[in-house]
Formats: C-alpha cells, sequence, structure tokens
C-alpha cells in the first residue's frame, strides 16, 4: 500500500436503507440515512463529523469502515478502493481502521473477560501464540490507563469511562492507523468525558492514529478536532478547519448550531438563533437545499435547486446557494 | 387561556404570603433499602425554591437530583424510603399530607417533566386524550370545553396545527413534539411549581434551544417557579437564578448561578466547571477530576468527595476523611460543605 496525501478519501457515498412493509414484504420507502458525501482524511488528524441525531453521521462512520455496504460511492483507503476488495481479502483493513462505539454498556459482551474481549481481535487476525496475545492485550489496557489485573474482570464490574477505555484497548490492540470513535464520550458523565477526551487526544499524537469522531456535542469537537465536517439530513453542509469553522461559520445550519449551545457563563448571553421545526424525515427528504424548511434566510432557489459543496477560499467548504466565494467578507 | 389565569391562586386554598418560599425542603434524606445494603441515594439535601424562580440543581448521574424530586412529590417506590427531612410547599408538610391531598397536589400545584418525553406518555393514548384527562382530573367541567382547553394548551406549546396534533399517538410525534406534549400536561392546571428533570437530555441542540426557550417564556408568562434538574453546567448557566450542586447524594454548593461561575468554592464545583469544553475557549488538555463517583451503599466516611479532592492534598487537610462537613455561609448567599471553609471560619 503506497501513502498518499490523504489517508482516506470518500467520494459520493450514499447509504440507503429499503423499508419493507405489508404482506409481501414490499419496500414501502426509502431512508436517505448518507445521500451523497465526499470527504477526505489526512494522515494523522482528527477529523470531527457532527450533527443531530438521524443525520446520517454514525451509518457514514459504519460504511467507511465497509461495516455497512453502501448503496453507491467510492472509499479508498490509501489510494484502494475497500468496496472493490473481495471479503475475504478485507482482513488486512479491518486491523487498520477500528471503531469505538458510543455505548461502553451495550458494545462489551458482558460475559467475556476484558482481556478476552481485548485479545479477541488478535486472535481472529492469527495471533496464535497465548503469550504475545497476552503481552499485547496488557500493551492495549496500559496504554488507556488499565491494569494487569483488570484483564481477569468482567465489564460489569467497571465504570462507564473505566469501559469505554475498555472499549478504546479493543480498538487499539491490532495497531489500527484509522480509528472511527462514534459518540465516545457522550454517554459518559462530564467529569469523566475530560478523562476519555485527554486519552483520545494523547493517544492520537502518541501513535499517530487518524480519527474520524462523530459527536453532536460542538464544543467537544471543538476541543478535539483539526477539521470539522458539518452533517445535515444525509448531507455534508460545510467543512473547514477548526479555528476557520469556529470563528467564521458560513453555513446557516452550523450558526444556528452553535448559537443553540448552552454556555457554561452565565455573562454571556448570546443573540440565540432559534430554529423553528424538526429535521425533516430522511425517508422524504425536502427537495433542494435540506435545510430550507428550517432556514431562516431561504430564499426561491433554495426549495429548488441542491446547492453543491463549494470552497469559498481558505479550504472552507461550504453549500449554501447563499454563500459563494465572492460574498464571504 | 383567561379563566386559567384566573384559577391561578384564587382558588388555591393553600395561599402564602408572597416573600415567603414557595418550597422549602430541609436536610431531606431517602434511602433504598436493598439486600446488598443500604443505597442513601438522597442524603442531606436542602434549598428553597422561591415564586417564579428557576432553581437548578446540577450534578452527575447517581448524585440524587432525581431522586430529590422525586422526593418531593412523593414518588419514592419500595425499597425506598424517605427517612427524614421536611418538604414544605406553602408551608405545608407534603411528608405528612394524606395520599388523597397528595394527589390533588401533584399535576395541580407541582408538576413534573421528565427527561424521555415519549416513554412517559402512555403509548395507546392520543396524547389529546392524555391531556383531557390531567383537566378532568383536576379541573372538571364540560368534555368539549376540555378537549378546546387541551388544544389551546398545545397551541401555547408552540405545537403547529394543534386541532390535528391533538388526535396523533406519541410514536407520530419527534422527541421534541412529545417533549411539548409532556409540558402542556405539566402546565395544564397553571402549576405554582414546575419540576423539570433533565427535560432536553434526550433532544438534539437546535430542539433543546426551542424546549429551553419554552420553558422560560412560560415561566415569565404565568410567574411559575421552575426546579430545573441537569447534568449541562451549560443550561444552568444559561436558565437558573440560584443553582444547587449535588455530589453523591448530598448538596454540596449553593450559589447565585453568576457567583457559582464566577467564584465556585468546593473542589467539586471548580473541578466541574474547569473539565468541560467551553466552545471559543479551546485548551491544549481539559481538566479532570481524578477517580469516580463513590458507591452510595458503601460511602466514604466523612467528606464524600475527600477521594478525589487535590484542595485536600494541598491544603493537607485530614479532617475530610474523618468527618462530614457541614452546609456553611461561606459569603453572603454562598454556601459550601468543605472543611477548606469551615476550618477558617472556626479557627
Amino acid at each position: 500500500m503506497t501513502d498518499t496525501e490523504n489517508l482516506l478519501e470518500v467520494r459520493g457515498l450514499k447509504v440507503y436503507f429499503d423499508i419493507k412493509g405489508g404482506i409481501l414484504k414490499r419496500t414501502v420507502g426509502v431512508v436517505q440515512a448518507v445521500d451523497g458525501i465526499d470527504l477526505d482524511i489526512k494522515h494523522g488528524e482528527i477529523l470531527g463529523l457532527v450533527g443531530e441525531s438521524g443525520c446520517g453521521k454514525t451509518t457514514a462512520g459504519r460504511a467507511i469502515l465497509r461495516l455497512l455496504e453502501p448503496t453507491a460511492g467510492v472509499v479508498r483507503y490509501n489510494g484502494q478502493n475497500i468496496y472493490e476488495v473481495r471479503h475475504a481479502e478485507m482482513k488486512p483493513y479491518r486491523a487498520r481502521m477500528q471503531i469505538v462505539f458510543q455505548d461502553p454498556y451495550s458494545s462489551l459482551d458482558p460475559r467475556s473477560k476484558v482481556g478476552d474481549i481485548v485479545g479477541e481481535g488478535l486472535r481472529v487476525h492469527g495471533v496464535t501464540d497465548r503469550n504475545e496475545r497476552q503481552q499485547r492485550v496488557l500493551e492495549a489496557l496500559r496504554m488507556v490507563g488499565l491494569q494487569e489485573h483488570h484483564m481477569r474482570r468482567f465489564p460489569h464490574e467497571f465504570s462507564g469511562g473505566q469501559r469505554q477505555r475498555i472499549g478504546i484497548a479493543r480498538a487499539l490492540v491490532l495497531n489500527p492507523k484509522f480509528i472511527v470513535c462514534d459518540e465516545p464520550v457522550s454517554a459518559l458523565d462530564v467529569s469523566i468525558q475530560s478523562q476519555v477526551l485527554n486519552l483520545l487526544k494523547d493517544l492520537q499524537q502518541s501513535l499517530n492514529l487518524t480519527l474520524l469522531f462523530i459527536a453532536h456535542d460542538m464544543s467537544v469537537v471543538e476541543h478535539l478536532c483539526n477539521r470539522v465536517a458539518v452533517m445535515y439530513l444525509g448531507k455534508i453542509v460545510e467543512v473547514a478547519e477548526r479555528e476557520e469553522l469556529f470563528s467564521n461559520p458560513q453555513h446557516p445550519y452550523t450558526q444556528a448550531l452553535m448559537s443553540a449551545i448552552p454556555v457554561a457563563n452565565p455573562k454571556i448571553k448570546k443573540d440565540r438563533i432559534i430554529l423553528q421545526g424538526d429535521p425533516p424525515s430522511p425517508l422524504n427528504p425536502p427537495p433542494g437545499c435540506r435545510f430550507h424548511t428550517r432556514c431562516l434566510e431561504a430564499v426561491d432557489i433554495c426549495s429548488q435547486e441542491e446547492p453543491e459543496l463549494i470552497d469559498l477560499g481558505n479550504n472552507h467548504l461550504c453549500a449554501c446557494h447563499l454563500r459563494q466565494p465572492d460574498t464571504v467578507s | 387561556m383567561t379563566d386559567k389565569n384566573d384559577n391561578n391562586g384564587t382558588s388555591s386554598v393553600m395561599q402564602a404570603a408572597d416573600n415567603s418560599p414557595l418550597l422549602q425542603v430541609s436536610d431531606l434524606r431517602t434511602y433504598f433499602f436493598t439486600r446488598e445494603g443500604t443505597v442513601k441515594a438522597v442524603d442531606g439535601v436542602s434549598f428553597t425554591v422561591r415564586k417564579g424562580e428557576v432553581r437548578g440543581i446540577v450534578g452527575e448521574s447517581g448524585c440524587g437530583k432525581s431522586m430529590t424530586a422525586m422526593s418531593i412529590l412523593r414518588l419514592i417506590d419500595k425499597p425506598g424510603r424517605i427517612v427524614s427531612g421536611e418538604v414544605l410547599f406553602k408551608g405545608q408538610n407534603l411528608r405528612k399530607m394524606s395520599r388523597r391531598e397528595m394527589t390533588a397536589i401533584r399535576g395541580k400545584h407541582i408538576s413534573v417533566i421528565f427527561q424521555e418525553p415519549r416513554s412517559s406518555l402512555n403509548p395507546v393514548f392520543k396524547v389529546g386524550n392524555q391531556l383531557v384527562e390531567v383537566l378532568r382530573i383536576h379541573k372538571g367541567g364540560k368534555r368539549k370545553a376540555q378537549r378546546e382547553e387541551a388544544v389551546e394548551l398545545l397551541r401555547e406549546v408552540g405545537i403547529p396545527d394543534p386541532g390535528r396534533r391533538i388526535s396523533n399517538y406519541p410514536h407520530e410525534m419527534s422527541g421534541g413534539m412529545a417533549q411539548r406534549v409532556m409540558i402542556a400536561m405539566g402546565m395544564a392546571c397553571a402549576p405554582d411549581l414546575l419540576i423539570a428533570d433533565e427535560p432536553t437530555t434526550a433532544l438534539d441542540v437546535t430542539i433543546q434551544a426551542q424546549v429551553l426557550d419554552l420553558i422560560r417564556q412560560l415561566r415569565d408568562d404565568h410567574r411559575m417557579a421552575v426546579i430545573l434538574i441537569t447534568h449541562d453546567m451549560g443550561i444552568v448557566a444559561e436558565m437558573a437564578d440560584i443553582v444547587t450542586v449535588m455530589y453523591a447524594g448530598a448538596s454540596v454548593e449553593e450559589a447565585e448561578t453568576e457567583a457559582l461561575f464566577e467564584n465556585p468554592l468546593h473542589p467539586y464545583t471548580q473541578g466541574l466547571i474547569a473539565s468541560i469544553p467551553v466552545m471559543g475557549e479551546v485548551k491544549e488538555r481539559l481538566d479532570v477530576i481524578p477517580g469516580t463517583v463513590p458507591d452510595l451503599i458503601d460511602m466514604p466516611p466523612g467528606c464524600r468527595f475527600a477521594p478525589r479532592c487535590r484542595a485536600r492534598v494541598e491544603h493537607g487537610l485530614t479532617q475530610c476523611e474523618i468527618e462530614e462537613p457541614h452546609m456553611i455561609e461561606a459569603e453572603p448567599g454562598h454556601s459550601v460543605r468543605c472543611w477548606l471553609y469551615e476550618g477558617e471560619k472556626t479557627s
């Protein structure tokens, strides 16, 4: 595998789910969970993927790992389209591309010991020597701040934060290059959340990992990520470097999302943009720009034509009819 | 909605002078007697709520904030029991009331909305019928009028097309809509006190902003008091007038919101505020509170926060692990439960 500038390139990724209904189980609808996204993930960066529930961010993360088969599109890992790789030959990619799940309670087998949970990947990937396995499990556990005696315990003996550490150790044990972190801290208490965020940041730096960090919490994303992509209803609406995005958000949705976050400082009284209504269903997304039904700035063209993701300069991509390169100050 | 406002106060038997607190909770303790041992879910909580005030109760999961709310409403089931403390609502002790009197209070004078809106609504009844039920129990009147009032309530909480929505089942609504219905039910009798237990935790941020805005608006329009229970320091900062911080079953700090954020006294509050990422203030590393919350069955003797407390080590305090500190007023209107301040006062 040769190294390319981007570790991962996602092009035109679509993931649709059929809804079956009736006695004949015919397709009665299609959920357009991810509807054509392009994304580059550079070597050694943390890319944040933010959006609200149902926007397709988790589905996108899973499709990028080929845990789901896409409806259309390409995901290139170091230049190789992983969807063209035969299933039997996916193993080396699986070892390099790992995932940390959101819920540390349901993602660990309650009947397996921690050592076996973390070591399972090694067994699957042909590390037959028991001692070597044990050694590598121990290394992974130490990296996340756990100790040797934890190997012989069961998941229920651990707190949420510790469980998430086990989940991270499980992902690390195969020496991956790329990890999708799917809301890894949203199930944790705030005082524990900061421990796990610091751990992820440390590991990313010391192991030179590339992370796709999926989250709904903008302040967590700002703390951790180098670059951020914002998703709405199956589409990416904005991508930019962290400083650029947070100091100069362009898409009306990103602006509303940021203004909606309560700030832990009673002295800051924000002029809040309060969006009306709920996000439309991905079963039946609105025509044109998907955000136009809630957008405060929408004009006629927004409901007719779908905006493309264009570079406004500074590698700041935005999909909005009202934001063109010349209109940006 | 005019008859509702007239109802507010005049029909109420329990009238209180305006400056006395609406609700006064003192030294509330609720224990659960399980086979594994006694879980001290609420273990020494005191606070007051005044008319039109938003009292924030903030803490992490398991700190007893929800159980405090349930104890106020006497909704504690076996093996739990309120073992001591007083809950005075307009001067009357709710703990001494009969079941019947308590039922009359719940929903009419004090209502509550929970975290998961869709699981708090009954899935097999239309939301309209569930709303009408509240009105029937507490207000009576003709069914047709009740139905009209239900539509009016849905309109007030910002549900578009309420005449049609009233015939929806809960599953036909989004989370934000369902939470609005819950709020409408809570508001049906124009209560004096609304207890909102993590009202927006299950909702997305843009929907959360709508719901918080609605609660604020209802508070202003009806001069209703609110107890807002949350784990989110951001929500507290924006919504609350006065805040109680809870840790492992007990209140550890109480202050007006600005004072609390500007000058947090308790080491736990300090740690909590420092450990959250704040938008616009990027730090290389977040501060952390080491360790985890203690087991509520096996509480450390002395201060519950002592095993995780850095200030204790820095100041070389020895008392912390032996004796529990008391809630003292360290600064005017700013109370804290910590030997760091208690020692100062006594020595």
